[in-house]
């Protein structure tokens, strides 16, 4: 990591006026400076996981971590978070997401497996001070949706007159209209998840209600590759309309695809023709979603420790590895990270408590419940209030209190970070309310009512 | 193959030739054709036998003919025997698990092989006795042994004797699919033909193809000792399959021990003295895997040839198997085709089914349609996967609106008792009726649910109505209530609302 961007990290922490040691007092602190104490923290991890002369940032707090592309754009989005909450001036804030930009701008784009994208996508996972492709990875496409999201999200913020806003909306353009989402179509009715240099398209899609929604809206929006409106519908056929514990949703196991796109665009009261036929939308089915997986930790099918009613947050991320340990009498299978969910599993006794506050825009109080609950019975899972990608109370070994991840991923922090805004200011929502390309997307894709 | 013949070098048991004289008499003669009969029917596996048994039971005069073994392939060499080891390798497992019902786990379990697959023919051989030459014989059916071959539109040769028909039957099945795989054949490989031959349990054995055929056997031998690798070129097993049911699978044969390779091909096989060498690729990553067997279960190739099908007008394809229409015509209106040689799913009660539609519409100009009965068919992994009518995904695609009412295996009680509780009911209506269109069950005994709600589908029985049947508490059955009840709860819940809002 750069020097000089440490060094600023660390002053923007030692600014903060709430104390960063163990929050022992969190529990007593009202709603708002509850949100803001956590919500400022998850913002630091861009600031002490980025390096500053490419804008890249890390996947996850370790050290050698590469950049995850998604990372990076959430982070395009907190930046301008931070000037409204007046964390990071709004000069900083625009020469941070430039120099990010110009960095994709310039960076390779081949078939070459050590490129950094190609047809205008990139590599899930990217070297942080080369940029170059590692680990084999795929060319994602909802990863580079994720990062699209950032670019128009902070192209929709800085749109002043100086130089270097101007040139940060030139560039976001620049940058989406070379993404080739019909290559990416390869002849097919639907998106595929990805493509590599080595191998050609990935053989399986997306199938299922899942966070490609965002994808879907970018693709059917692109100014030059735009893919055509039936894709979208091809997608939405493989929905499943459940009714499940007594609640109709569309279904989906893990919470984060009830989440992700919701960062970005406010589904509230707009519906697709899915939607309209089922009298629901987007919005509504996250909620139900969400108390589906209270419903779940309440039943705690599995009888592992802790769940409850506010005790909850199945969804993707890190777990105690893969292992097979026997714990009060009973053989328990663990799992490293993956995407966890309900009812169908997999559940290994691992909560997300990331996932379970980024449920604040739909359910406020059962988020605010989760989090106040680990901070009373679980206080050693927060540490500088940032929450940990997983905690598994059943996971006892040599006298515990059960599991805790070790460092932070930067997908939690980026959501939990965009979550609370759209909950306190819907700052995120706004800004892309007024985003020429998300309405013309969601317009193709059939959305209609409401805001749009 | 000679019927007197096993398929691999293994001598004959007392079972093999009890067997063998039930569905292939060494001593048999076959009789002198009629001067025309009202049925022949080609193939004595569960769609030929049956229509020829039930076409006789109403006075038709009827011939078959058989070049093989009668009960096809699902009692020599699929259904029986495999279901028969499937049995014995889940005793195994509880055997294994003893501890989780708070039982003692034996010490030094380990697997008698050449037991389990005696216990196999032994049941074989017993189950034969219902689908042996003798009963059709006795049914007034002439049995006629060897390759029947069209001799123009309305005859069928064999061994020499001319059979005149007014109506005939294809059911001649289908065989292994031959894999492509370069060098597999010079290795040598398994299938259902031959696997149940062995009698030493494979110390390593590579499963290729995630179907039914596949995850069962796969299971199966790990759970009586092999260490299995299964590899399936889909990102999930059992094809269509609803994707949480081959999930729930993917993490049973997982839990199991089965290393599992999906979005994965065989691209070599190669053997030494160590074993067979297997080069694998998924996506760009290549592997490489030694073992003592392959076990292939790649699909099936319909048998087709060596039936002269053109002198008859009858229209086929090699891969695809004979085209009928929904009444089981043939491009030739007296010929009829059923089971495997023409199905795309290929179970033995599909073709039950189908026989008796044959003998209705060849015999008694009846008009009915496969497609209007709802024929559930079932994977006998642990848990079993079983499935009736359409999916969400085939109910969508032809514009039906559809919900699904979901219920766990883990909040339903003698599941939890029984420590049984993985798995779900999910049951597909209509939307806006209580009309069941399809379900799928994913349970330990998913094959005898499933049969209630296929019950419910042909008698046009809907949620609503089930939601009224008494259940004995406790089942495992007793989750198609809770769905039914769920349905209740979605017509209750706003009546319920405006009734509170006139009183109060």
């Amino acid at each position: 990591m750069h020097g000089v961007e440490r060094f600023t990290a660390q002053k923007a922490f030692q600014n903060r006026s709430i104390n960063t040691e163990t929050p022992a007092h969190l529990v007593t602190l009202p709603d708002d400076d509850l949100l803001n104490a956590l919500q400022r923290a998850a913002f630091g991890y861009f600031l002490t996981q980025c390096n500053s002369a490419n804008g890249l940032v890390a996947d996850r707090s370790v050290a050698g971590a590469p950049c995850s592309i998604a990372v990076v754009g959430f982070a395009l989005c907190s930046y301008p978070i931070a000037v409204e909450r007046r964390w990071m001036t709004r000069d900083d804030a625009a020469r941070r997401i430039l120099t990010t930009l110009l960095f994709f701008l310039n960076s390779a784009q081949s078939e070459a497996p050590d490129a950094t994208g190609y047809m205008g996508f990139y590599y899930h996972f990217l070297d942080m001070q080369t940029g170059k492709r590692v680990w084999d990875c795929e060319l994602s496409l909802i990863d580079t949706a994720l990062l699209l999201g950032g670019i128009l999200a902070a192209s929709a913020y800085f749109t002043g007159n100086s130089p270097i806003e101007v040139q940060i909306r030139q560039v976001a353009e620049t940058l989406y209209s070379r993404i080739d989402w019909q290559w990416a179509q390869h002849g097919g009715p639907t998106l595929p998840q990805g493509w590599k240099p080595e191998s050609g398209f990935l053989h399986y899609g997306w199938e299922g209600y899942s966070e490609a929604i965002l994808l879907y809206v970018l693709a059917l929006a692109s100014p030059t590759h735009a893919i055509p409106a039936n894709s979208y519908s091809a997608w939405t056929s493989t929905y499943q309309w459940e009714n499940l514990y007594g609640y109709d949703f569309l279904y989906a196991g893990p919470l984060f695809i009830h989440q992700l796109s919701h960062a970005w665009i406010d589904f509230r009261r707009i519906q697709d023709p899915f939607m309209r036929e089922k009298g629901s939308d987007y919005f509504k089915n996250s909620c139900q979603a969400t108390y589906i997986q209270r419903q779940y930790a309440l039943r705690n099918p599995k009888d592992f420790r802790g769940y409850g009613e506010n005790v909850w947050g199945f969804s993707a991320g890190d777990g105690p590895s893969p292992q097979r340990i026997r714990i009060d009498g009973v053989d328990r299978s663990f799992f490293g990270y993956t995407a966890r969910g309900v009812p169908y599993g997999p559940d290994d006794g691992t909560i997300c408590p990331p996932a379970a506050l980024a449920s604040l825009v739909f359910v406020p109080d059962m988020a605010l419940a989760a989090v106040r609950c680990l901070c009373d019975r679980y206080p050693e899972v927060i540490k500088e209030y940032r929450l940990p990608s997983g905690f598994n109370p059943s996971f006892i070994r040599n006298g515990s209190r059960g599991w805790i991840s070790e460092g932070y991923l930067g997908l939690d922090q980026g959501i939990v970070t965009l979550m609370i805004e759209n909950y306190r200011s819907q700052l995120i929502w706004k800004l892309m309310r007024q985003c020429a390309y998300i309405r013309n997307g969601l317009r193709r894709a059939g959305f209609r009512g409401g805001w749009l | 193959m000679p019927p007197e013949q096993l398929s691999s070098n293994r001598k004959s048991t007392d079972f093999d030739l009890r067997e063998l004289q039930n569905v292939h008499p060494q001593d048999w003669k076959n009789p002198e054709p009629a001067h025309r009969y009202s049925l022949v029917v080609i193939g004595a596996g569960p769609a030929g036998f049956l229509t020829a048994l039930n076409a006789a039971k109403v006075g038709a005069k009827v011939a078959i003919v058989e070049r093989d073994r009668f009960g096809g392939a699902c009692f020599n060499i699929g259904c029986i025997p495999s279901k028969t080891i499937i049995r014995t390798s889940r005793l195994y497992a509880e055997i294994r698990n003893a501890d989780n019902f708070g039982a003692e786990v034996p010490s030094g379990i380990s697997v008698n092989f050449p037991a389990v697959m005696e216990r196999m023919r032994r049941v074989r051989a017993r189950v034969s006795r219902r689908v042996s030459a003798q009963k059709l014989t006795s049914a007034g059916v002439d049995v006629f042994f060897g390759q029947a071959r069209f001799a123009g539109p309305k005859a069928v040769e064999v061994e020499g004797k001319l059979l005149h028909f007014k109506r005939a039957l294809i059911a001649s099945g289908a065989r292994p699919k031959v894999p492509s795989i370069p060098g597999i054949a010079a290795a040598g490989y398994l299938t259902n033909e031959n696997v149940f031959d062995l009698d030493e349990c494979p110390r390593r054995l590579l499963v290729l193809g995630g179907g039914p055929l596949g995850c069962e056997l796969a299971q199966a031998f790990c759970r009586l000792g092999s260490h299995v690798n299964i590899v399936q070129d889909d990102p999930m097993f059992l094809g269509n399959e609803e994707r949480d049911a081959a999930q729930i699978l993917s993490e049973a044969l997982a839990r199991d021990g089965i290393d599992i390779h999906l979005n994965s091909q065989a691209v070599g096989v190669r053997a030494d003295g160590k074993g067979k060498i297997v080069d694998l690729v998924s996506d760009d990553y290549k592997f490489t895997l030694t073992v003592d067997e392959i076990l292939v279960g790649i699909g099936s190739t319909p048998n087709v040839t060596d039936m002269n099908l053109e002198d008859a007008g009858v229209h086929y394809d090699k891969d695809a198997g004979i085209m009928t229409n929904d009444y089981l015509q043939t491009s030739n209106p007296r010929i009829y085709a059923a089971g495997d040689v023409c199905s795309e799913k290929k179970f033995p009660h599909i073709e039950v089914a189908a026989s008796e539609i044959v003998v209705r519409n060849a015999l008694f100009w009846g008009r009915e349609r496969l497609s209007m009965s709802a024929v559930p068919f079932c994977t006998y992994t642990d848990p079993e996967i079983a499935h009736v009518g359409l999916y969400f995904t085939e109910a969508r695609a032809k514009d039906i609106p559809v919900k699904t009412f979901t219920v766990m295996m883990s909040d339903v009680d003698r599941a939890i008792t029984d420590s049984e509780d993985e798995g779900f009911v999910k049951i597909h209506v209509k939307e806006g009726t209580d009309q069941i269109i399809g379900a799928t069950v994913a349970a330990s005994h998913a094959g005898e649910l499933i049969s209630e709600i296929s019950l419910a589908m042909n008698a046009k029985i809907g949620l609503r109505a089930l939601a009224r049947v008494n259940y004995p508490y406790p089942t495992q059955a007793q989750a198609i209530k809770l769905a039914a009840n769920a349905y209740l709860d979605t017509l209750r819940n706003p009546i319920r609302n405006w009734l509170r809002k006139q009183w109060l």
